[in-house]
């Protein structure tokens, strides 16, 4: 049989990106003297040379379809000056030289169906993952739930109204893929896996998903003479780990797989050092399409911050000041159980003091 | 088209409301584009993706794709429920690094696009957690297709699987007036020494490189990469005392110091009678509260460098990890200051991949070793900079006390040459 000639990779990597850079910013690249913020999604950034460049910032779907990226460039290049850029939090972002553009060019993206904000201390886009359009072990959605939520939110994203920036995230999988924030929505399952015992020789290495569980809950079985896995149902916390290595343990359950609200994720070391997020909220219904009763406790929460918290003070600056209890109190979240911590080093979040709020 | 449309009543509901709905993006390409191969891979996508809705299941599992030549970059994604949903049974996706920076002209977005419309799905994302632009949804014949395009004008695979992940920097030095480094040369410099480890997964887990200008730490590099490397400066920070007081009239004195001064984390700010600025720059510990509040009067000083933290990562399988400070201060001007991070990089990941057990992130085999041995293992030297406090516990052996100590003396001794050299 003839061997098909195939073509070798040419392994250039991450891309030089001044071939794509607005020439202004490369021009002044290191020579940045301020910025301001002359309204909601438009940023100023002046250089040492006294050369501008604005920055209009927008919202999208994320997920882009071709009809929108294409629009997004006609968009760029009718009024704007050609250039993009992205954020990590996937706002695109339209540069340009002339202030005189930055007018038409908000107007020319609300019109077409584009949420201009998101800079500044408004609610940010929030941060997602693949959920059911593409993850293979997702619990629930991802462009869905952040869809419905910004839907609900959109008005915080085009506005700065809260006391600074708050970053939320959504994860469909314990993983977190959607990392840390401010507020972070994600699945907590709670029975643990689903055994079909006919598959796991077959799928699974076995030996690595004994390894991958942490609380080392997994251990081999033989079920009706076949080789499998069992799961001690008594230590297992319903993590999900032996899910990706092992598919016939399904961990999804469509009534049992519940989301679970953290607040306080901060990644930046402004004033505090950067803190993880803490759980709030949980047992939260995997409610598709529109997940009403997720987006209320956000909505609540978000209410809250915006109302007790002082200016500058991010989501864990504002708890920290106020205390736990009261943070409970104020949001009127249910304490529980649950909320105290009983994995490793957990003993650094009980109280040894005597500071108590009354 | 030849095939009916499925029913998507719960999607539609993602339809109305103000933000943009990628449902109706996604109905676009079943119902508008020309191409009936896009038109059926949509239309079948929405209806496994309406089927996910009702049952809450995903459908979707994993396998083996990648490209001639690589053995990564790419996530193979089976339905399994194709017999339902043919067109999209095969729905992989390609992650490919994007510029440093994630800087576009609209012009090479739209070459993008054009090549994933001959060979893909039509659906795209910028970027994914780690990085990545997401070409979401080609099959695997195509998958080489794209690539082999794509990479003839510039673009190449990312990370996926146990290798060195797809990097990530912030606008930085490009727009950014906080920037102390140039993130832009370190992301390239780093993540492009390692394309074997990108391309080809033979590590124990992922590795990630973030690179931030400033302490801001906007790519959230300390939480979410393995090797973080974050702007800084070590000298006083730059006060335009003129527009310091211009603000302080215009806020008046009880905001600048409710919002200002009182915020500072070591007490190093203070206001004077007279309304200019007085900061103790030995203790300030470059947190950025007061740059950020005002950019205009404080910046950051002229001798610039980074600081390098180690280990960061998510939940799996040890619970979530901030990293840990391994250089404190490195200047990075010189092609031999650039060489030095690339190797501390490289020691650091053959140190891993050697001592890291499977599925093992870099953080947790440092948890698990303890940081002298990793620090021992990379050739560094201990730095009261690398712990918030030293150690608590005495059930710890200490007879080589007194070698440890000279050592300390004799690298002060060093250091004090050195300076005054």
């Amino acid at each position: 049989m003839a061997k098909v000639q195939m073509r070798e990779p040419i392994e250039s990597g991450c891309p030089d990106g001044f071939q794509y850079m607005h020439p202004v910013m490369a021009k002044n690249f290191g020579r940045w003297k301020w910025h301001d913020h002359p309204r909601p999604g438009v940023l100023r950034h002046r250089a040492h040379s006294g050369d501008e460049i604005w920055t209009v910032r927008a919202g999208t779907q994320r997920i882009l379809d071709l009809f929108t990226l294409r629009k997004l460039c006609d968009i760029g290049d009718k009024y704007g000056d050609g250039y993009v850029r992205f954020t990590i939090r996937s706002n695109i972002e339209f540069l340009v030289a002339d202030p005189a553009k930055v007018d038409p060019l908000i107007n020319a993206l609300e019109e077409a169906g584009f949420v201009v904000g998101g800079t500044k201390n408004s609610v940010a886009m929030i941060s997602h993952t693949q959920g059911w359009l593409h993850c293979d072990i997702p619990g629930t959605d991802a462009s869905g739930v952040v869809k419905a939520m910004m839907d609900e939110l959109v008005d915080e994203f085009k506005n700065c109204n809260m006391p600074n920036r708050v970053h939320i995230t959504t994860s469909c999988c314990q993983i977190n893929c959607g990392g840390q924030g401010d507020i972070a929505i994600n699945i907590q399952h709670t029975k643990p896996p689903k055994i079909n015992h006919d598959l796991v020789a077959n799928v699974c290495e076995r030996p690595s998903v004994v390894a991958r569980c942490p609380v080392a809950a997994i251990r081999p079985a033989q079920v009706n003479g076949k080789p499998t896995l069992e799961v001690d149902e008594k230590k297992c916390i319903c993590c999900g780990a032996c899910y990706p290595p092992c598919p016939p343990m399904q961990i999804n359950d469509p009534e049992h797989s519940k989301l679970a609200i953290w607040v306080g994720g901060n990644h930046s070391n402004a004033r505090g050092k950067p803190t993880f997020q803490k759980l709030v909220a949980s047992g939260v219904p995997n409610n598709p399409p529109r997940w009403p009763e997720a987006t209320a406790i956000v909505k609540r929460i978000l209410k809250t911050y915006r109302e007790d918290a002082r200016d500058w003070e991010r989501m864990n600056d504002w708890i920290e000041r106020i205390g736990w209890p009261r943070f409970f109190e104020l949001t009127g979240l249910p304490f529980t159980k649950f909320h105290i911590d009983n994995w490793r080093g957990s003993r650094k979040s009980l109280n040894a003091s005597t500071h108590i709020r009354f | 088209m030849a095939q009916d449309k499925h029913p998507t009543p719960m999607l539609d509901e993602l339809e109305s409301g103000p933000w943009p709905s990628f449902v109706s993006g996604i109905k676009r390409l079943r119902d508008q584009h020309a191409d009936q191969r896009i038109n059926g891979v949509a239309n079948d996508l929405l209806g496994q993706l309406e089927h996910s809705y009702e049952t809450r299941k995903g459908y979707w599992k994993g396998g083996t794709v990648s490209v001639y030549g690589y053995g990564g970059g790419i996530i193979p994604r089976f339905s399994e429920v194709g017999k339902q949903f043919p067109e999209s049974k095969e729905f992989h996706t390609l992650r490919v690094q994007p510029p440093a920076g994630n800087h576009y002209t609209t012009d090479i977005l739209r070459q993008l696009g054009e090549s994933w419309e001959k060979w893909g799905s039509g659906l795209v994302t910028f970027h994914g957690q780690t990085g990545n632009i997401m070409f979401i949804g080609a099959n695997t014949e195509n998958t080489q297709h794209f690539f082999d395009e794509i990479n003839e004008y510039g673009f190449d695979l990312g990370g996926a699987g146990p290798c060195v992940r797809t990097a990530m920097s912030c606008v930085g030095s490009a727009r950014c007036e906080q920037s102390c480094a140039n993130e832009h040369k370190i992301h390239r410099t780093l993540v492009n020494n390692f394309t074997d480890d990108v391309h080809r997964p033979a590590l124990p887990y992922k590795f990630k490189f973030k690179v931030s200008g400033c302490p801001n730490d906007c790519m959230n590099s300390i939480e979410r990469a393995d090797m973080a490397i974050i702007g800084t400066w070590r000298d006083d920070m730059k006060i335009d005392q003129d527009e310091w007081k211009a603000y302080v009239s215009q806020k008046g004195r009880k905001h600048v110091v409710d919002n200002i001064i009182s915020r500072c984390p070591t007490n190093c700010l203070s206001l004077n009678d007279d309304d200019t600025l007085e900061v103790d720059n030995r203790n300030c510990v470059r947190c950025m509260h007061c740059l950020n509040v005002v950019p205009k009067a404080l910046s950051p000083g002229d001798d610039k460098g980074v600081t390098m933290l180690i280990g960061g990562k998510r939940t799996l399988k040890i619970g979530d990890l901030m990293g840990t400070v391994i250089v404190p201060f490195m200047k990075l001007e010189t092609e031999e200051d650039y060489e030095r991070i690339v190797e501390i990089a490289e020691e650091t990941i053959d140190f891993w991949a050697e001592n890291g057990l499977e599925h093992e992130r870099c953080g947790e085999m440092i948890e698990r070793i303890g940081l002298v041995n990793f620090l021992e293992g990379i050739g560094i030297d201990v730095d009261p900079h690398m712990i918030s406090n030293p150690r608590e516990s005495s059930y710890v052996r200490m007879d080589g006390w007194d070698d440890e100590a000279v050592k300390w003396f004799e690298r002060k001794a060093e250091e004090h040459t050195a300076a005054a050299g």
